[in-house]
């Protein structure tokens, strides 16, 4: 991202401030032309003026049902992932043999397709809510145990070091030296798993559910209500981006510190 | 080599060396160091880059334990990191996160948990002594590489040491400022007298800041030669000028960078 283009008149600046936003509205223009022009019938692609009809005609309360459902599953799915991948991360910097004995259970987690053995957890924990956290868990909480970890590791040796000639507790060592320096890294993994956590609580909901922002476009489907599909995977869309945005906001507060510096 | 002192020597290392390699045919990172130094002194070594300048601080500080010989302050063994010694690394390593006055309090939170208001106070005179007042409350980032090097030997003299270890502390500064932090140095010394040992690859640094040198020979790194350096204290911009300064920095090239390792 050029953080320093300075354009020439108020035309070309006027085009680089609104250009990504231009380009979305022309592609939904063109994609609502060629629906029109082409007479698309609604069930093989619908237009965007049929998705935005479709989304009114399902009653509000209905979608926030919908929401609700998904968004508790993704976020306690989430919080769980935080409250095992922190500790187990911190857990592993200090002591190399929780690493070495831990590492390659994580690696075997990581590489079985969390989509496969969903239908294996919903048998063993039934159909509520439990396995579908337990999904969005298994989904979501790699990437923080990945960033946690490398964060922590990329501590300058030499702050390890002016800890070490305090002979200060190894705790205060992980809390005011190793986690802080790790906060950017954790947060890059916050953002991948949030976005996680939404696809781990629609494959839950496709496994097995009775509401949900990912049951409603399933079942959508089947009833070839294509438009309203779609105003659902729009709207799962814009919340997705929502929470990704969220973490960036609650780092900004939090941690001002840690974000780039800005020229 | 043996050096024999009409003053007690408070800093003690007799036959140090240390392999990092336990094999005991591996290399030896630095050998047969025998060095004495007296209350107060201030003493920089100088080598070429590997020689062992950087484990022969750590082995002093404690962090390293010597893996042949040993070292003693005060008579006593250096067995782990100890109160009365004061680290400057390289880099400033201030924590991001922490405003200046934190970073300068930050050994005493790190080592104790807690501290008190006359610790405030003395961080403030410490503080203004180098400088540094109106900087207390801005975050590292917005200081200068001088400014955070100031900050970095601030902490350092924090718990009051009687040693101070400095590590190649001004090499990543540019060359105006790198003088005028070394007077700046050599003030905060004649006026809080330590025992000093000042790590660089700079030549000249080491004679205008220095009462001996330690030049050492490329890896594994010994004694070349011990030099007395005879300027007249208080020394300042002009000492440069000084015929003696030519001379001894001649002296010290000289044994840089004729190979003559002794038998």
């Amino acid at each position: 991202m050029s953080q320093t283009y300075q354009p020439k008149s108020w035309v070309g600046m006027l085009a680089y401030r609104f250009a990504p936003a231009l380009f979305f509205v022309g592609l939904i223009a063109l994609w609502e032309l060629v629906c029109q022009v082409g007479k698309v019938p609604n069930y093989i692609l619908p237009s965007p003026s049929a998705i935005i009809k479709a989304f009114f005609d399902v009653e509000f309360s209905r979608w926030m049902g919908h929401l609700w459902a998904t968004l508790r599953v993704a976020l306690m799915g989430f919080a769980l992932s935080i409250l095992i991948a922190l500790p187990l991360s911190i857990g592993m910097i200090r002591s190399e043999l929780m690493n070495r004995t831990l590492y390659p259970v994580l690696i075997v987690i990581q590489s079985t397709p969390v989509v496969a053995v969903a239908p294996l957890i919903i048998v063993l924990l039934g159909t509520d809510d439990p396995s579908r956290v337990l999904i969005t868990c298994l989904i979501t909480f790699f990437p923080l145990v990945v960033s946690a970890t490398t964060g922590m590791l990329e501590t300058p040796p030499e702050m390890i070091e002016l800890s070490q000639s305090l002979r200060a507790p190894r705790y205060r060592e992980t809390w005011q030296i190793r986690i802080p320096y790790a906060i950017p890294h954790i947060f890059s993994g916050l953002r991948v798993s949030i976005t996680l956590a939404i696809i781990g609580a629609v494959v839950a909901e496709f496994v097995a559910a009775e509401e949900g922002l990912g049951y409603f476009i399933q079942f959508s489907t089947s009833f070839f209500k294509i438009p309203q599909a779609f105003a659902g995977l729009i709207f799962l869309a814009v919340i997705s981006l929502l929470l990704f945005k969220s973490v960036q906001w609650i780092q900004a507060w939090l941690f001002p510190w840690s974000l780039p510096k800005k020229k | 080599m043996t050096e024999v002192s009409n003053k007690a020597a408070y800093v003690s290392m007799q036959g140090v060396g240390h392999r990092y390699d336990p094999n005991p045919d591996a290399p030896m990172a630095v050998q047969d160091i025998d060095l004495d130094i007296h209350r107060h002194e201030f003493v920089a070594v100088v080598g070429p880059s590997g020689c062992g300048k950087s484990t022969l601080l750590r082995m002093v500080s404690g962090l390293l334990i010597p893996s042949h010989g040993e070292v003693s302050v005060f008579n006593r063994r250096v067995t782990e990191p100890r109160d009365d010694v004061g680290i400057v690394f390289q880099k400033a390593n201030l924590l991001p996160w922490l405003t200046v006055r934190k970073n300068v309090l930050f050994p005493l939170k790190h080592k104790y948990g807690h501290y008190t208001p006359e610790d405030e106070k003395r961080t403030d005179e410490l503080l203004k002594m180098a400088g540094l007042t109106q900087f207390a409350e801005k975050m590292p980032d917005e200081l200068s590489g001088g400014m955070q090097q100031r900050v970095g030997i601030v902490r350092a003299l924090l718990l009051n040491p009687d040693i101070l270890l400095m590590d190649e502390p001004f090499s990543a500064l540019d060359a105006l400022t790198r003088e005028q932090i070394g007077f700046d140095l050599l003030k905060i010394w004649e006026e809080n007298p330590k025992t000093v040992l000042f790590i660089t690859h700079s030549i000249s640094e080491a004679v205008l800041l220095s009462d001996r040198i330690l030049v050492m020979s490329k890896r594994p790194g010994t004694v070349l030669d011990l030099i007395e350096v005879d300027l007249p204290r208080p020394r300042t911009s002009k000492t440069i000028n000084e015929p003696r300064f030519a001379e001894l920095t001649d002296l010290i090239r000289g044994h840089i960078y004729e190979p003559n390792v002794p038998a």
